[in-house]
């Protein structure tokens, strides 16, 4: 067993149920227990869908254990063709269903429908929530391009976009966006799966000359499974950021057989110059700690560090199966990649990191909220602020414009931070104060300790052995600004173990100071 | 406004089965561990479960919540381990994080009942190990057994269960007041009861995890919440004996509700009448607000919490609105039946639910107000059908008689909202997707 209080992905059926609720024509009849049906509400409630998703749940109670759990299943199948005439059928058992071993995919063997039904075989306590998905679409894929020929004649610029689905982190704007820099670029994008398509799309993928996969955690798998089958060749460069979009373009072209000469939709790009205007120079080397899926958080890393000039001090994902590529991207950066699952572990890397921004998830939202560490949200898992109504895409120039605002929002802005340095004990605008571009969400109080010097108690196995610090070196240490200040303290108490100072002194302080320099 | 009462009792129940649209009882805690502050809830399930509770509860500011849930793992379905000593594991590792923890709650789940792990066991023997500090309970709040509220009502019954494992305090409780309410609304009835002089009041559950007074034959019980049966009859085990009444929902009901204790306790008349007079008048007053919004309004109750027939009662007596049809996942005949009766006549009682069923009979009524789910609340509006989401019913102040214009402002509030915002309500604009 392992104690979760907050789990980043759901069981893999939620992942199935996104693919399902992502297609048109493809219904799903999940075997689970009555409440199980709670994962309605992330479609109706968080990303808002003005209509059910398509599932079925057999919702059995106790006392149909008692009976035939299998025939229940069976009739919800029967049931639920009737009533919504899908083009296809998922079925599945969730967690509960899995441990009666009704084997869903031998009983719809034998239920006659007239349309093609896709079995699935989620384990429910190995996986989770982006395999479910992944597996889901793979095997429809698999399903509706089996003994299709690829055509003689396929125009070299055709590609599908393969991976954005319901539920996914702004894959709404992030589709509109790709899907117009591409035409704009002269490349015809033929099917877009699993948002929005039809089994008949699926059936068409082979027809175009090369698969684009914006979101591998979704559609690498089924753009592998292309590959091998059909030799579709994958893009895989993931356009988040100015210099990344810029390269998937001209992945792109040179696909296509384009020159690659010119880049249509670069004047769209305003983040490179706001960042190289002179307000952002106070930006350089803010350090930043960086989690979430794992193509979200490496591209996130990468425009944190090149495109912002921020100093990336953490880069860590919750999946497993991309621990891989995290692992290499946080080489770049000399850091150790963060592979974990348990937001405990993170929350104690966001702590011993002590950076100036997260970049994280929802949970990383709690956790910078109780470090007073600003914070964005860049992945899934997130909540119902972040499927928001106005125009947001992550991807493509405009996906760097919305990503500069977004990451420099919460940061104390330039002036407010110079005279904070200044100025220490202001009563109004102090380290105790949000940054007064932010409303106080509570009531101010008297100069609380800096946020990362709220660390949990193994925090303070940092250094060898307790150090202490004299009443004025402490006093000093006040007047480094709150967002730097756990770090100076950390790097202090580290010089003087090194050296065997002992207690620290103001002296201390500047010599740590003049031996790191920031 | 009081119409002739003409019970609907004979009017058939129709029983369904089918999809259930309706939460689980490890819902419950969502509230539970806010009301007993020095309780942890630990839910032993599957990935589900974890991620149910976190999504029902996602936009809670939580820095380190008061439950949590130990995810089942290959191994343990293996037998490859065992999964008792695994709790423990996970438990010390629990308690070392949170040592203000005063009672643990194991909570079972779906998973858990299937492969029949022996939660009782568990609580006993992980009770022992720390000699009752903290005090370890255990009760079930898995779909297959509960439906949403029904996870409080296992869990007050535990508590009642309770006195025979760790005692009771000196105290003898002489009424108990069964039903998580807010506190406001506990406060407001401990007033009320303390006026007419009521002694040695107990209310279940307490804001603590200290133990009970003693329950015994000399013990009285009220239920402030209709969805407690299995709590009814482990109170009724232990000798006490329950107050019949309607659940203190609007102005009659608070009303009844009191008068029934007031009754039992040999309370007079003049006293009750002086007593509940000012508030009855601002409950009217409070109420008669929304009258002009509801009056006449054509209203639907999908099942969700078993609070449904008061819900309609209060709807059909005190607003003049016109119901449907009252769904409640369960009717605890005995308990309901004074709401059931007050019923105009023709209203249709439906229990359990095939929910693509009873969404074809709701389309087909065209009602102009269906409370429901939030499975179903957005589909609904997108059809141009106005809802009111029910789960508020279950964490909003509702009881007694300062809210019963609250009462009546939450369902007024979609209707008015409808009213204010002009424009194309037929649904016809771009899905999600």
């Amino acid at each position: 067993m392992k104690l979760t209080m907050w789990t980043y992905e759901g069981p893999p059926h939620v992942g199935a149920m996104r693919i399902a609720a992502s297609m048109k024509g493809v219904h799903y009849v999940l075997h689970a227990p009555q409440g199980d049906t709670y994962a309605d509400l992330l479609f109706t409630m968080i990303e808002r869908r003005p209509s059910r998703p398509p599932v079925t749940y057999t919702t059995f109670q106790a006392r149909d254990l008692a009976g035939s759990t299998a025939d229940v299943f069976k009739n919800a199948c029967r049931d639920a063709v009737e009533r919504f005439q899908p083009d296809a059928l998922l079925v599945g058992a969730s967690c509960t269903a899995e441990l009666l071993q009704d084997d869903p995919a031998g009983l719809a063997k034998t239920l006659d429908v007239a349309i093609p039904v896709v079995p699935l075989e989620l384990p429910s306590y190995q996986k989770k929530e982006n395999w479910g998905a992944a597996e889901t679409f793979y095997r429809l894929v698999r399903t509706f391009t089996g003994g299709r020929e690829r055509p003689a004649d396929i125009a070299p610029n055709s590609c599908n976009i393969l991976g954005p689905s319901a539920l996914g982190f702004r894959n709404r704007d992030d589709v509109t966006e790709i899907s117009r820099l591409l035409a704009a670029n002269g490349i015809d994008v033929r099917v877009v799966a699993p948002l929005g398509a039809t089994v008949e799309d699926l059936a068409r993928l082979p027809e175009a000359a090369f698969n684009i996969v914006l979101y591998p955690e979704i559609g690498d798998s089924a753009a592998r499974y292309l590959k091998k089958t059909f030799g579709m060749p994958i893009v895989s460069t993931i356009p988040i950021g100015v210099g990344a979009t810029r390269a998937f373009l001209a992945e792109v072209r040179a696909l296509a057989g384009l020159p690659n000469d010119e880049l249509v939709g670069e004047a769209e790009d305003r983040a490179t110059w706001y960042a190289r205007s002179v307000d952002s120079n106070y930006l350089t080397n803010k350090r930043v700690f960086v989690f979430g899926d794992a193509t979200h958080a490496i591209a996130a890393a990468r425009i944190a560090s090149r495109e912002l000039g921020f100093k990336v001090c953490g880069l860590g994902t919750y999946m497993r199966e991309f621990a891989r590529e995290v692992r290499e991207a946080a080489e770049e950066f000399g850091i150790e990649a963060l592979i974990s699952d348990d937001h405990l572990d993170v929350e104690q890397a966001i702590i011993d990191a002590r950076p100036e921004l997260v970049l994280g998830t929802q949970m990383e939202r709690h956790i910078a909220k109780r470090l007073r560490v600003p914070c964005a949200v860049i992945s899934s898992p997130v909540h119902v602020q972040d499927f928001p109504a106005r125009y947001s895409p992550q991807m493509g120039f405009e996906g760097a414009n919305v990503i500069f605002d977004s990451w420099v929002h919460p940061l104390m802005m330039g002036l407010e931070e110079h005279l904070l340095q200044m100025f220490r004990d202001d009563f109004e605008f102090n380290d105790g104060a949000t940054a007064s571009h932010l409303h106080e969400t509570h009531a101010a109080v008297p100069a609380p300790a800096a946020p990362v010097e709220v660390a949990a108690p193994a925090a303070a196995a940092v250094v060898e052995g307790p150090v202490g610090w004299t009443a004025e070196a402490e006093t000093e240490l006040k007047k480094i600004p709150f967002f730097v200040r756990g770090k100076a303290r950390r790097n202090t108490e580290l010089f003087a173990a090194g050296k065997g100072i002992q207690p620290i002194t103001v002296e201390t302080l500047y010599d740590a100071k003049a031996h790191f320099a920031r | 406004m009081n119409q002739p009462l003409v019970s609907c009792a004979p009017t058939a129940t129709i029983r369904q089965r089918g999809q259930h649209e309706v939460f689980c009882g490890l819902t419950s805690i969502i509230w539970l561990h806010r009301k007993v502050q020095d309780a942890f809830f630990l839910v032993v399930g599957s990935r589900t479960c974890a991620h149910l509770i976190q999504s029902a509860a996602g936009v809670m500011i939580f820095s380190e919540p008061r439950f949590a849930t130990a995810i089942m793992e290959e191994r343990d379905l293996a037998g490859m381990v065992d999964m008792h000593d695994e709790l423990d594991r996970e438990v010390a590792r629990l308690l070392e994080r949170r040592p203000d923890i005063r009672m643990l709650v194991l909570v079972g789940s779906c998973p858990s009942e299937v492969i029949k792990f022996d939660l009782n066991r568990a609580a006993e023997r992980l009770d022992k190990r720390f000699g009752s500090r903290p005090r370890v309970l255990c009760y079930s709040g898995s779909g297959i057994e509960t439906t949403f509220t029904q996870g409080e009502d296992n869990f007050l019954a535990a508590l009642v269960r309770d006195q025979a494992v760790h005692g009771a305090s000196e105290k003898v409780a002489k009424l108990v007041v069964a039903g998580s309410v807010a506190d406001v609304v506990e406060d407001q009835f401990a007033r009320l009861l303390d006026e007419m002089g009521l002694e040695d009041v107990v209310f279940l559950p307490g804001r603590s995890s200290e133990r009970l007074p003693k329950i015994g034959p000399e013990t009285r019980f009220i239920l402030a919440q209709p969805y407690l049966g299995a709590t009814a009859a482990a109170l009724e085990s232990l000798g006490a004996r329950r107050i019949n009444a309607l659940f203190p929902l609007g102005e009659e009901g608070t009303t009844a509700w009191l008068k029934a204790i007031a009754d039992t306790f040999g309370v007079a008349p003049a006293r009750f009448a002086a007593i509940t007079e000012a508030p009855r008048r601002r409950a009217l007053e409070a109420t008669a607000h929304y009258r002009s919004a509801l009056a006449g309004k054509r209203i639907f109750l999908f099942p969700d919490s078993q609070m449904e027939p008061s819900l309609a009662r209060y709807l059909s007596r005190e607003l003049d609105a016109e119901i449907i049809e009252v769904g409640s996942p369960y009717l605890h005949r005995e308990h309901v039946a004074g709401e059931l009766a007050m019923l105009p006549p023709g209203v249709s009682i439906s229990e359990g639910q095939d929910v693509e069923i009873q969404i074809d009979r709701c389309r087909a009524a065209k009602p102009d107000l269906v409370v429901c789910g939030m499975g179903l609340a957005n589909p609904f509006e997108a059809e141009g059908i106005v809802t009111k989401w029910s789960i508020e019913f279950a964490f909003t102040p509702i009881q007694g008689y300062e809210q019963a214009g609250d009462l009546a402002e939450l369902f007024a509030r979609p209707l008015t909202r409808k009213a204010m915002i002009a424009g194309d309500r037929s649904g016809n604009r771009r899905a999600a997707s």
